[in-house]
């Protein structure tokens, strides 16, 4: 993009993680912000969230990641205006996939996981892209080290294709725990070959009993 | 006397220089069921009646949640009272959106009082867009809304009521009433308002009770007759559940021949952990 002078975006980079269970939702973004080679501070949150049982995490322009919560959480709430409830997961989804369609020719530069419980209280998660495609999953990755950790993700937890009939669940038989420390182990590895992944991994795990948070320290350099 | 000449369409004036439909929108008001807010330094209360169209039906929803800081409570045309809580919700979350901050109070009905009388002028950006909204004093194809709010929030000045009238005025006050019978309130609370900016949280629920049962004039005083609605400054707008409303009531008929300050009974955790717009 070098003689580009109308290029409006910017990669901030980062890696976001999802990975959906029986009973909760892991996910998980780290917490540093670039542009170029350069480092524009390492304390920055890329998750947001949207609802009781419902959590987004976002890699990619920081600046549209921003706007694209506001209006998810002003559409959220005038949602809880006329439903008298929160919304759901699954509800919440497809309303992000209709936000994103929206700006279809001047797109969100944003790729976004979603992650929480459904009204069954079962972990799901969502991908996107950058215009809205999306598809719940048992686990996801998006951003600058998603490709490091795809892989990873594959071999260990060999998620069932959602094109098989009759549907297989796509929520993996790991215990809570299992899952965030998988979720550690995989930012690690991230880290040590991506130059936008580090200085810390901000772990959020959604169950029954509410949301909590986590910090774990990465490499930092 | 002229009034039946001159009161066809809000556009025409009388020959005395009135509007007689703004003021026959005003008595819709009057006949709605009654509602009361009181105020002070640090909550505001709203209390309604509930009134049911019959003993087969429910009552209409008459409180409404505009914000976290703010919220309403109407009287007159519930429908209208729907209409223009949408608005104002709609505004709040705009206002939050673009500035980050809850929008105040006072601006908050300054633009409903715009409504209610005439077309709004935004200046957003370098553009002036003028917005044509319910032209509704001014134009002869529209009608005034029948419906009167009082409006209760909390800003960065502090506590407020404010009472927002079908012909596009509005005021702030300690305490109001609206609504049927709502003299045999205003009445009670004119005798007591002058404390009321001292009064705990409990306090002005309870005073907000008792305003409540003067405007029922005999009728009984249940939980079910009434909702109660509170914000403060660090509790968000919500409703009060009914077992608490119960309890309250039954803790103040104990004492019915002494109305005065009593130190409060219960301490209420609310609904404020629950689902908003819990009713």
């Amino acid at each position: 993009m070098a003689l580009r002078r109308d290029w409006v975006y910017e990669n901030n980079g980062g890696t976001c993680v999802a990975i959906a269970g029986s009973d909760y939702c892991v996910i998980a973004a780290d917490t540093r912000l670039s542009v170029g080679y350069s480092i524009y501070t390492r304390e920055f949150s890329k998750i947001c969230n949207l609802a009781d049982k419902c959590v987004l995490a976002t890699s990619g322009f920081q600046g549209d990641m921003k706007a694209l919560q506001k209006n998810l959480a002003a559409r959220h709430l005038i949602y809880q205006h006329q439903h008298n409830k929160q919304m759901s997961c699954p509800a919440m989804a497809q309303l992000l996939s209709n936000t994103l369609y929206y700006k279809r020719f001047f797109p969100y530069y944003t790729f976004n996981i979603l992650g929480g419980l459904d009204s069954d209280g079962k972990g799901c998660v969502f991908t996107y892209d950058a215009v809205g495609s999306y598809e719940r999953v048992g686990y996801s990755a998006q951003g600058t080290g998603a490709g490091l950790i795809i892989p990873v993700l594959d071999n260990q937890l060999k998620s069932p294709s959602p094109l098989l009939l009759p549907a297989k669940d796509a929520v993996t038989p790991l215990s809570e725990a299992e899952a965030v420390d998988l979720v550690k182990d995989v930012f690690a590895s991230a880290t040590e070959r991506d130059i936008y992944t580090g200085d810390k991994v901000e772990i959020v795990v959604i169950n029954a009993s509410g949301i909590r948070q986590e910090l774990m320290e990465l490499r930092k350099d | 006397m002229f009034r039946n000449q001159y009161d066809t369409d809000v556009t025409t004036w009388s020959p005395a220089g009135r509007l007689f439909q703004v003021e026959y929108a005003m008595e819709a008001v009057k006949q709605g069921a009654a509602a009361v807010g009181l105020r002070s330094a640090s909550h505001v209360v709203l209390a309604t009646v509930n009134k049911a169209a019959s003993d087969l039906s429910s009552y209409q929803k008459k409180v409404f949640k505009i914000d976290d800081h703010i919220g309403v409570a109407i009287a007159g045309l519930t429908a209208d009272g729907r209409v223009l809580s949408r608005y104002l919700r709609n505004e709040c979350i705009n206002h939050a959106f673009v500035y980050e901050s809850p929008l105040p109070v006072s601006r908050l009905v300054v633009r409903l009082a715009d409504k209610a009388q005439l077309k709004r002028q935004h200046i957003s950006g370098l553009t002036l867009i003028i917005l044509q909204e319910q032209v509704c004093t001014q134009r002869s194809w529209k009608r005034p809304y029948g419906v009167g709010l009082l409006v209760a929030g909390l800003d960065e000045t502090g506590a407020h009521l404010y009472y927002n009238c079908p012909s596009g005025n509005y005021f702030e006050y300690q305490a109001f009433a609206i609504g049927s019978r709502s003299q045999a309130a205003k009445t009670f609370l004119e005798r007591r308002f002058e404390s009321f900016n001292n009064y705990s949280r409990d306090e002005l629920i309870k005073d907000a009770i008792f305003a409540i049962k003067e405007t029922l004039q005999g009728e009984k005083l249940t939980s079910a007759i009434c909702t109660l609605a509170v914000v403060g400054k660090d509790e968000a707008f919500h409703l009060i559940d009914q077992k608490i409303i119960e309890e309250l009531i039954d803790s103040m008929e104990i004492k019915e021949d002494a109305p005065a300050d009593q130190a409060p009974v219960t301490d209420e955790d609310g609904s404020t952990g629950a689902a908003p717009m819990d009713i």
